[in-house]
Order: structure tokens, then sequence, then C-alpha cells
């Protein structure tokens, strides 16, 4: 038996309220969203409260669950088969027939879980469990009932089609992107900002990006890695506008003039208030970064504090309690990993002191931030002039 | 402006080459083993750039393999030969200079239970030859000796070696990877004592993906790909003959006007030298000498990184390689470079400037000018 409709289910939208609708058609446009370069022809369609993905004639099934698994509100992928009501007798065959066909090895155990949606079925969901139970005994010897904890779950819902499906492919679960606004991303080439990215669409958030080069200090190649990052995380998130800013006059002027342990914590600054220009000018209502409590010197309580103080609207750090350990699993989880330790970036750690400063005083900071005043908002402002603007798309 | 100095990584394609190519690609598009007119036409195209290839190398046309490239022919050569000859023994010498595509094999030789030992090299990148003498033995199978180092350009004393070897152990085979040597030196393997001899098609002006093996006459090798027999048994596949052709036309062109083109590469190399010695720190890797291989310049910048140095070159439109992939995850340091004891605080400050026939003054002048600009800035933003 070949599966020609996938049920679709989802998380948290089920206990929205009047705005449901927003949700579930938002899901809907990134199924469609997610198909389009999936070989076959898909309809998406809602009814009852329910989303199906019918294949229309020849498509790749494995390539559709995996679309379907980038797909955040996605809680669960059914394959299902739908069945014509032509009587309980011919359910029976039917029945029979897709275990057979889904399950070549017929030593399992089952539990029939039925579901009787259209009240003038005949039977009631208790019976039709017990009768399709005993079908099934009957036509497969090796199989044996555990209502508890069985291998396989049957689920049978009789609707104006029968809808027969035993197996659910775990979804990203979240909210469907674009139900939640958009924000913008401060993305680096390492591990933990494509994560912070993922995380924050995972909440129905689209995303667009920024990164900073400093061409000679950074390659093409540093540039090439980022937007492959764009582009893995963008499966999820959908398409994601990345802003390429060219920081290397900003850095080398912090660099001639302030003392090099502020030297980090003056450049993430700029970086987020040239990050937060584009913000705002793209309809975005937050910043995204990845920073988590203590992982290095600018990312202490002093100095996300000393980095945030530039910033007027919110910025979400989805990563801030993890442990290293904890983002590398999700960047593994999410195909990011390989990628982002490509050793392309760390020619900039040239801009690194060697003793930064972990505890910042907003005030020494804006003394030596004064130091650049002559020069730092005409680069700011070519900065943001010049930069670059790549439309990435995962495919 | 714009100056292309990376070609010991790869050079433009020459007319020649080029026009050959497409001509076959598109009109005589025959396969050599077709038995028909069209067959024979491509065969008569691979016996002509065989043909030329051997008047090159004062050799025969049936002692040269066409592969895929240098790496393919190294491969061929050190599997290859001693598959062929187990009884030769299970002793192999190389250099600690070698290029990835000898050393990656003889370290996989390695593992398969041969003996390896690797000459050291002095300051310059020259082998020993006392050492040499030293180490060669009555079970040694094969030494492998590159003639042009590829990151220094150090000349190896090849026809001295082949001396040495063949005096202790006539039996002993030699192979010499002439990668970056073939077009740039007059090579005669049959006279000098060479057993085999790889080249690269695109280090001459000739496209990717062709090179050639010169395996004496009577030495056995052993296939490393088989199949419907082309190539005598030597190497199945279909021939790719336009490549083969082209390779044949480069080879050519190469030896046309020799001295003069080398004498030119080698007033470059000098002017280009003279250039560096006026910028303070700037240290010049390998032979600065006139024995040197005219092409490859390799310097070493106190305190600036290669990568960077390499793309603040870009900018510029000089296009160079890096001495040695820099990149804390991945510490790669340079064999060649650690093997002339180069001092740590260089190794990953190395940039190599390559030329070619068709290199002009003006770019010398240029890239020299760009480095002069670039050094004392770029120095400034040292790691401390």
């Amino acid at each position: 038996m070949y599966y020609r409709s996938f049920l679709i289910k989802y998380a948290e939208i089920a206990i929205k309220g009047k705005n449901r609708y927003l949700f579930e058609d938002a899901l809907i446009k990134q199924i469609r969203g997610a198909l389009t370069d999936v070989e076959g022809d898909f309809s998406v369609r809602k009814e009852q409260g329910r989303i199906y993905v019918d294949a229309q004639g020849a498509y790749d099934f494995d390539d559709t669950v995996d679309a379907l698994r980038h797909v955040f509100g996605i809680a669960g992928i059914c394959p299902l088969v739908q069945f014509t009501d032509n009587g309980f007798m011919e359910l029976k065959k039917d029945v029979c027939a897709y275990i057979d066909s889904v399950y070549p090895d017929r030593h399992f155990t089952f539990k029939v879980n039925a579901r009787r949606a259209r009240k003038d079925y005949p039977m009631e969901s208790m019976e039709i469990n017990a009768a399709l139970g005993e079908a099934l005994l009957e036509a497969f010897p090796g199989l044996r009932v555990d209502v508890h904890h069985p291998d396989v779950m049957l689920c049978v819902e009789i609707r104006e089609q029968i809808n027969v499906y035993s197996e659910v492919i775990k979804g990203p679960g979240g909210m469907p992107v674009g139900t939640n606004g958009k924000a913008m991303l401060l993305l680096s080439g390492g591990i933990d900002s494509p994560v912070a990215g993922y995380m924050i669409a995972k909440r129905g958030v689209s995303i667009d990006a920024v990164y900073f080069h400093a061409p000679p200090y950074t390659s093409e190649r540093a540039k090439q890695k980022v937007t492959d990052l764009a582009k893995i995380i963008s499966a999820y998130t959908g398409p994601i506008c990345l802003h390429i800013v060219n920081f290397t006059e900003i850095q080398l002027a912090i660099y001639d003039r302030c003392p090099h342990a502020q030297l980090t914590i003056i450049m993430r600054r700029y970086m987020m208030k040239i990050a937060e220009h584009f913000a705002k000018e793209t309809g975005c209502l937050g910043l995204i970064t990845g920073e988590s409590i203590g992982q290095v010197a600018s990312q202490t309580m002093q100095s996300l504090a000393a980095t945030n103080e530039v910033c007027t609207i919110p910025v979400y750090r989805p990563l801030i309690g993890f442990d290293k350990q904890e983002i590398v699993e999700i960047s593994e989880k999410i195909g990011a990993y390989e990628t982002s330790i490509l050793p392309y970036e760390d020619c900039c750690t040239i801009f690194v002191a060697k003793h930064p400063v972990t505890k910042p005083s907003l005030h020494v900071i804006h003394n030596d931030e004064k130091k650049l005043s002559d020069q730092i908002d005409r680069m700011v402002a070519e900065a943001i002039e010049t930069a670059e603007k790549v439309y990435v798309k995962y495919c | 402006m714009q100056a292309y100095l990376d070609n010991s990584a790869t050079t433009r394609c020459c007319e020649r080459a080029k026009e050959r190519m497409v001509s076959l690609l598109t009109e005589d598009y025959g396969n050599p083993s077709s038995l028909h007119g069209m067959g024979k036409t491509a065969e008569d195209y691979i016996r002509e750039a065989g043909r030329k290839i051997a008047k090159t190398l004062k050799a025969e046309e049936k002692e040269i393999v066409f592969t895929s490239g240098g790496t393919e022919s190294n491969n061929m050569a050190l599997f290859g030969s001693l598959a062929a000859n187990p009884r030769f023994g299970k002793h192999i010498v190389t250099t600690s200079i070698e290029h990835a595509s000898v050393y990656a094999p003889i370290c996989c030789l390695k593992e398969q239970g041969y003996e390896i030992t690797y000459l050291d090299v002095d300051r310059e990148g020259k082998i020993s030859l006392s050492q040499l003498k030293d180490v060669i033995r009555a079970d040694t199978a094969l030494v492998s000796i590159m003639m042009v180092n590829n990151e220094i350009g150090t000349v190896e004393p090849i026809s001295e070696a082949a001396q040495v070897i063949k005096q202790i152990n006539p039996r002993t085979l030699f192979h010499v990877d002439a990668i970056q040597a073939y077009g740039k030196y007059r090579i005669y393997p049959k006279k000098t004592g060479i057993d085999m001899l790889s080249v690269s098609g695109h280090k001459i002006h000739a496209p990717k993906g062709v090179g050639f093996l010169y395996i004496k006459d009577k030495v056995k090798v052993k296939p490393l790909v088989y199949g419907g027999g082309q190539q005598n048994g030597m190497r199945s596949g279909t021939e790719n003959v336009s490549g083969i052709a082209a390779l044949g036309e480069a080879a050519e062109e190469a030896y046309e006007n020799f001295e003069q083109k080398t004498e030119h590469m080698a007033r470059l190399r000098k002017r280009f030298l003279h250039g560096m010695a006026e910028i303070p720190s700037v240290l010049v890797n390998g032979g600065m000498g006139a024995d040197a291989a005219p092409h490859i310049v390799s310097v070493s910048i106190e305190g600036v990184r290669s990568e960077v140095m390499l793309h603040a070159l870009e900018e510029k439109k000089i296009y160079v390689s890096a001495g040695s992939a820099c990149s804390s995850n991945k510490p790669a340091v340079s064999r060649t470079l650690a093997g002339i004891g180069l001092a740590r605080k260089y190794l990953d400050t190395t940039i190599r400037f390559s030329f070619c026939a068709n290199t002009t003054e003006e770019e010398i002048d240029y890239a020299v000018a760009a480095m002069k600009e670039l050094v004392p800035n770029l120095q400034k933003y040292t790691h401390h």
C-alpha cells in the first residue's frame, strides 16, 4: 500500500481561541512553501480543524516527510490512507490490507484506536475497536493485543472518509513562522547564532539576519559559510534577507583608538547599533543573539548589560541559560554544526585582546567611545550604506 | 591593474591548447577505441600528443601514460611500481618536504608494511647527497624525490641523486615528482637515470584534469585502474582525448623559446626579490640564488597571518597562495616550512608568489608596491 496523504498534527495551535484560523492558515502557507521544491504536486487542505497534505500523482515520500519536519507548528506527521465508507465489512478488509502492506513482519502487539467523528456511523468507537481487533487477530496469527504499550497504535477515524494511520513522525513543534512578527538575527559564523535563530523562529517569528565581515581579515569563504548557515536555518525559518556589513573600518578605528581590553565590548555595541538600524528599517520587532551567560568575556552579565545599553528594541537571547554542549546538540539536530565548525572565520581573532575586560564599566566605555566621536557617525553611516543584501532561501 | 601570481597553483590555459581542446570536443569527438575513422582520428591525436611530449623528454612515445593529473601520476608511480616489483624490498626513501600527493600515498604504503626513510633538508630545502648515500640499502625498492618544491621553489639535485642511488643499488627505482619542474627545466629522464617522472597539465598552461607519468621502458608498473585496457592496459577508461591533445600542445609550446622564457622568469624573480629586500621584516624562504626555481618565491612576514595578507593582496587583485593553511581549529603546519626549520612564529605567516612566462614586469612592480604599502599597515594589527 502506498501512502497518498499525510495528516498533520499540530501542537499549540490547537489551544488557540478565536485566532486559531490565523495560525492554521499560516501553517498551511508554510507547508505549501516547504513543499514547493519537493518532487510531486501536493494539495494542502484544512478540514474540520485538521490539515491534510494530499499527493497528486507520483511524489517522493522521504523528501516530503523531510520537508514537513522542517515546518514549525507541526507536532506530528502521520502517513495516511483514506478509504471510502462502503460498510463495515469492507472496512475490515481495508484495515487488514493496510496492515498487510505496511508491516511485512507480522509479529507485533497492537491496539486499535477508533474515533467516530461522524456520529451517524452505525457502530460506536468501542465496538469498532473490538471488531477490528478481532478481524486483525484472525487474519494475522502473529499479532497480539496490548492496550497499554502496543508496538503499533492503529488509528481509525470515521469521518466523511475513513482515515487509517499507525505511524506518527515527530515534527519540530513550535508555531508557524509568520504568526509572531519578525526579528533581526546577528549571525556570526559560529555555533550559537544559527541555533538562536532557529529557537526564535520556532516560536513563529520570521527572521532576517545581519553579518559583519572585515575584509581582508575575514575571507570570502567565511562570508560564504555564513550564507550557507543562513540557508540551513532558512529550511526552518523560510527565506532570510541577509545583510552583510563591511565592518573593517570601524574595527580598525576601535583598535587604533580604544584600550584593547575593551575592544570586543565596544565592537559589539556598534554591531548592535547597526543591526538595530536594519531591524527598524525592515520592520523587525527585536534583535536575536546567540549569547549565553558567561560563555566568553563579552557574555558576562556586566558585558551583556554593556552591549544591551545601546539597543532601544528588545534583544532576544534564547540560549541565555544553555550550556555549550546543549547548544551543540541542537546545532547538530538542525544540521548546522558541520558548517559552523568550518575553520574560516578565525582571522578576526587578531582583533581579540589577550585579556579582555570581563566586568566592563559603562562609565569607562562611554569615555573610550568618545575617542571615536569625530569619525564614528560617518563610519557607521557608511557601513549601513554599503551593506550588501543577500536573499537566502533553502532549496 | 591585476596580477595573477599563483601560477604554481594553476595556470591560464594557452590558446593553442584551448583551440585544440575545443575542436576535439565538438568536431573530432570520436572515441579512440572505435574502429571507424572518427575513432582513428581521435587515436591519432593521442599519439601525436604522446610524440610531442616524448620529444621534450627525449623519450619514446610508449613511455608516456596519460593520467588525470599530477596526483594520479604520483599515485601510479608509487603504488604501481611497488606492486609490480614486490621482490625489490620493503624500503622506501623520500624527502620530508614532498607534496601531499606523494606524502599521503607513502603514508598508506607505510601502513601496508613498508619502511620509510625521510631525508632531511637544509635551510634552503635541499637534501643531502651524503645522507641519501647512507640510507640506500639492498632492500630499497623505491626513492621518490621532487625536483622543484612547490612551496619554496628549491631545486633538488636530481641527477646527482640518481647517480648515488643507482651506484649503490641499480635495482632501486627512482621516481621524480616534476610537477613544478616540467616546462621550467629541460629534463631527460633516461640520460639522468630517472625511472618514473610525474607531470601535471594545468601547471604548464594545459587544462585541468590531465597529466602524464613517464615510465622508462622495461620498468614494470602495475595499473591502478582496470577495465577496457586502454593505453596498453596501463590506464583503462576512455582517454581524455581533448585534454591529452591540449596537453601535447601546451608541452610543445612550453619548450619553444625555452631559454628566453626561463630567463624572463628568473629576471622577474630577481626583480621581485630585490623589492622584498626593501621591506623590513620580510623573510624570503628557500634559496635566494640562481639555482632556485625561477617561478616560485616564498616569503614570511612577521606578525601578519598569511590569510590576512592573501586577502589584503586580493583586494588589490593580486592573487597568491597561503604558504600554509592556518586555522585554530585545524593546525596544519606545512611540512616543507617545518622541514626547512622555519621559526614557529613564521609558520602561519608565509605566502607564495609564483610566476609564469606571461607574467610581466609591471605585475611584479605592482605586487612589490602593494607589499610595501600593505606590510607596515597590517603589522600594526598584530595579535599581541
